[in-house]
């Protein structure tokens, strides 16, 4: 059974492996000399202004909290689909109530305003 | 030790210790950062416990959605609110007698299962788990309740999130 996961074990420790790779072939064989120019964040090659820790519009946590319950919905859907079939009728009726309840939520989010960027 | 016992241990201890660097690092980011390898540590466990689809929605749903939205999250709070400061108050020992206690408690009740010292039956081969889980997401003798409540839940916490992000601009 877990012979059934080797190959994403072995995707994980190959990426990471290439990761490591990578880098440490750059640090071993390059020569570092570091600058306070060099440290600085790049920016296009502009200065950076202001500190790369500011606060973030609250548009961002939005989009993100709207993400997860679609994709909630959508991690419904699968087992659902894959049965699709079988459940005959009953079963896309259901889907149905469900599907017509989250889209209240997106009609108000709608509305709402919450799927522009101003 | 078979195979499955040395992937369990290490994954444990993945587990214990990046959720030990969530609640110590003193930096939120990189907090968050270590969470996703708690998490991804758990998908570890559901994949070892035959649940496939579980695993996967542990990583789309938890790293690829919530430990987002953690980030984001730390965004948004003012600077003052991170890096800075003690990680304890002086109510640490109060707390942490609560959560042994709770521990103990949780771990006493559960001691008198059955399966608390008896491994779980295997799930036999070729069984198709996932077929098993849509049909009983949508028979009306097993989970469809539960499915379309979870459906008003989705919605509350829609409502909510656009509730609270939109009207702080007025």
């Amino acid at each position: 059974m877990l012979l059934e996961y080797a190959a994403i074990a072995l995707f994980i420790i190959v990426a990471t492996a290439i990761g490591f790779i990578a880098i440490g072939l750059g640090n071993f064989f390059g020569p570092r000399s570091s600058t306070e120019i060099k440290a600085m964040p790049y920016e296009s090659g502009m200065d950076p202004i202001g500190p790369g820790t500011r606060r973030l519009p609250v548009r961002f946590y939005l989009i993100a909290v709207l993400f997860i319950l679609f994709d909630i919905e959508v991690v419904f859907f699968l087992p659902w689909a894959i049965v699709f079939r079988q459940l005959g009728w009953f079963g896309l009726v259901e889907m149905f109530i469900f599907i017509i309840i989250l889209l209240v939520g997106y009609f108000y989010a709608w509305k709402k305003g919450a799927l522009e960027w101003e | 030790m078979t195979p499955d016992q040395i992937i369990f241990l290490l994954c444990a201890a993945l587990i214990v210790g990046s959720a030990l660097m969530v609640v110590t690092t003193k930096n939120l980011v990189h907090a968050a950062l270590w969470l996703v390898a708690t998490l991804f540590g758990v998908a570890i466990l559901y994949g070892l416990l035959q649940a496939g689809f579980l695993a996967l929605v542990q990583v789309v749903v938890y790293i690829g959605a919530i430990a987002v939205l953690f980030i984001f999250a730390v965004m948004l709070t003012r600077r003052e609110m991170r890096d800075k400061g003690t990680q304890v108050n002086h109510n640490w020992g109060i707390s942490a007698l609560l959560a042994l206690l709770t521990f103990g408690g949780l771990a006493f009740i559960l001691s008198s299962w059955v399966g608390f010292s008896s491994t779980a039956k295997a799930i036999p081969a070729g069984t198709d788990t996932l077929m098993m889980l849509g049909k009983a997401l949508v028979s009306p003798d097993a989970y469809v309740l539960p499915f379309e409540v979870a459906s008003i839940l989705l919605l509350a916490a829609l409502v909510g999130a656009v509730y609270i992000a939109t009207s702080s601009k007025e």
